[in-house]
């Protein structure tokens, strides 16, 4: 019998989370990512968890907050506008440096946009959301596998630096069924001497807190919350390099328009043009190096994204501009073809080198 | 092929519903009955018979779809035309229940009809690779749960057991004690083991009540 099971996305992260030892949830019901919470709602109870339905997005953030001050694992989840709500907490989670995981299965915007999917939060889960200097670990799984093995990398990573880790998924990986292995290994549990668990009378107050009455304190708060970033992009950075050694045109995707532009490359292969691929697992730290690399071989990149050029800033700027960047993409819940993808190779293969 | 007037595919979430649904009223066209197709999902918004619409209407079934099925309007709403299904009793009438107890519920308006008329067969559609019903006792729960939402108690039992692309002919054959168990536990009969059209001929005439599946695909 088969160890696998089937899987939407949206559930593969809710076991994982499970898996991993989160036995706090917080959400608000939106798509196209309800089904975390649908999920949550059934398991939670039986295994003596906490699945809560909030009043709203923001109330589910904030309760994210006191769960994760306890230093529990705790995750949310929603949906584009929905994460827009929830980017007040969790700039209070990084001045509190209080780990936590938040999913975001995106959809089309801005405003309300619409439920089909997109890649139109890049900006807002790798360059803040919320007010103040800050990072989140952002993971972009490509797979209904890596919806449930990156999620558990996300809770790691969120306690090993005691920061936010997001998923950052799309409708379609949320939506879509694929086979899933739930054998997720050991979890690793990390030491939180700072968590508010009761002194007990026996050791000093502990303080969660992100006000601070001196600037100086602030801004040596702010250094050392940087240094710690630092270290993240020197250690954490994760990628797939695919058909690369030869590369002449080097195509930059994640999530599930990785998955189109495979198609189109196995394509132009199949016509002898020389393209591969470089996926970016983590969208922050993002992986410059592997890209700067590239940019001493190839002689163009495409980055194919669902928005209106998002991720090409970070590539353009990770290659320090030596070589042109062509964005290939779709909106408002569209999802490029793999023949748009390939018609964008073959152009690029053709024309691309000068500017 | 024998059929009641009335066929109703409930189960959990993502079992197999919708397609199994369409499969079913486009075997039922097959036989030269006049047939009907409802879908009366109001919990998914993405993956809806309406994707099927051209085969079906190709087909000559007709398709009974709220307006807003499959479009960017996340709206759980049901078209008046479903009525005629209990209303007009000629045609064979396929219908397509939302996933659990939360989509079961839009059924419970037309039990009463359809249990007067008495004249219906309502399938539990099971898959023991979802994670919620990989045992017998947790899909007696999902089934208990979805008959108290609708008011109406199943009939028969489907077993749709795969894991999408992967699934093996030995994967459905490891399911058949599972299916039996729950058939056995419930006292139903199990009407149809379903697979993918590709596997129909290696199971052929070792699984009963073997049916093939064309998978119906996602339109944007």
């Amino acid at each position: 019998m088969s160890e696998k099971v089937l899987m939407k996305g949206n559930e593969a992260i809710a076991e994982a989370a499970i898996q991993a030892g989160c036995h706090h949830y917080f959400g608000y019901p939106i798509t196209p990512q309800t089904e975390v919470a649908a999920y949550m709602a059934k398991r939670m109870p039986k295994i003596g968890g906490t699945f809560l339905q909030a009043e709203s997005e923001v109330s589910a953030i904030n309760m994210v907050i006191g769960v994760a001050s306890t230093g529990k694992r705790v995750m949310t989840s929603s949906s584009s506008p929905g994460v827009s709500l929830k980017a007040e907490g969790i700039s209070y989670l990084a001045g509190c440096d209080l780990p936590a995981v938040v999913v975001n299965v995106q959809r089309g915007g801005p405003g309300l946009g619409g439920i089909q999917p997109s890649q139109s939060d890049y900006f807002q889960s790798t360059k803040g959301g919320g007010h103040g200097d800050y990072r989140n670990i952002v993971l972009a799984p490509a797979s209904v596998q890596e919806m449930a093995s990156l999620t558990v990398k996300a809770f790691d990573l969120a306690d090993k630096y005691s920061m936010v880790s997001m998923i950052l998924a799309d409708g379609t990986m949320g939506q879509m069924m694929e086979p899933v292995s739930l054998d997720i290994g050991e979890v690793k549990t990390y030491d939180k001497p700072w968590a508010l668990t009761g002194t007990k009378c026996e050791r000093e107050h502990n303080i969660v807190n992100s006000l601070y009455l001196k600037p100086e304190e602030l801004e040596v708060k702010n250094f050392e919350r940087y240094e710690k970033y630092k270290a993240i992009e020197e250690n954490e950075v994760m990628y797939e390099e695919y058909l690369m050694d030869d590369a002449e045109v080097c195509v930059v995707a994640f999530g599930i328009t990785s998955r189109v532009a495979k198609n189109a490359i196995n394509e132009a292969r199949a016509n002898g043009v020389k393209v591969g691929m470089i996926r970016p697992i983590t969208l922050w730290p993002f992986p410059k190096k592997v890209l700067a690399d590239a940019a001493d071989k190839c002689k163009a990149f495409i980055c194919v994204e669902m928005n209106m050029g998002q991720m090409i800033e970070d590539v353009e700027l990770a290659i320090r501009c030596k070589k042109p960047v062509y964005l290939c993409n779709r909106v408002g819940g569209m999802i490029p073809s793999p023949e748009e993808v390939l018609a964008k190779i073959n152009e690029v293969n053709e024309n691309g080198g000068a500017f | 092929m024998e059929s009641k007037r009335i066929t109703l595919f409930a189960g959990h979430y993502g079992s197999g519903k919708t397609n199994i649904a369409v499969n079913y009223a486009l075997r039922l066209k097959k036989d030269g009955k006049p047939v009907v197709i409802a879908d009366l999902d109001i919990v998914n918004p993405y993956f809806r018979t309406k994707d099927s619409e051209k085969e079906l209407s190709e087909a000559g079934i007709r398709l009974i779809s709220s307006e807003y099925a499959s479009s960017n309007v996340d709206l759980p709403a049901l078209p008046q035309d479903v009525y005629s299904i209990v209303d007009n009793n000629t045609e064979y009438a396929v219908m397509d229940i939302g996933g659990d107890d939360r989509g079961a519920y839009a059924l419970g308006r037309y039990a009463d009809s359809i249990k007067k008329e008495n004249n219906y067969e309502m399938f539990m559609v099971i898959n023991m690779y979802r994670p919620l019903t990989r045992d017998v006792e947790s899909t007696l729960e999902v089934m208990a749960e979805i008959e108290a939402a609708c008011s109406m108690k199943f009939t028969a039992i489907v077993n749709n057991s795969n894991i999408g692309e992967e699934t093996t002919e030995q994967d459905v054959l490891d399911s058949l004690s599972y299916a039996q168990k729950v058939s056995e536990a419930t006292g139903l009969p199990i009407r149809l083991t379903t697979v993918d059209e590709k596997l129909y001929n290696i199971l052929y005439g070792v699984v009963d009540n073997l049916m093939p599946l064309k998978l119906q695909e996602k339109i944007n």
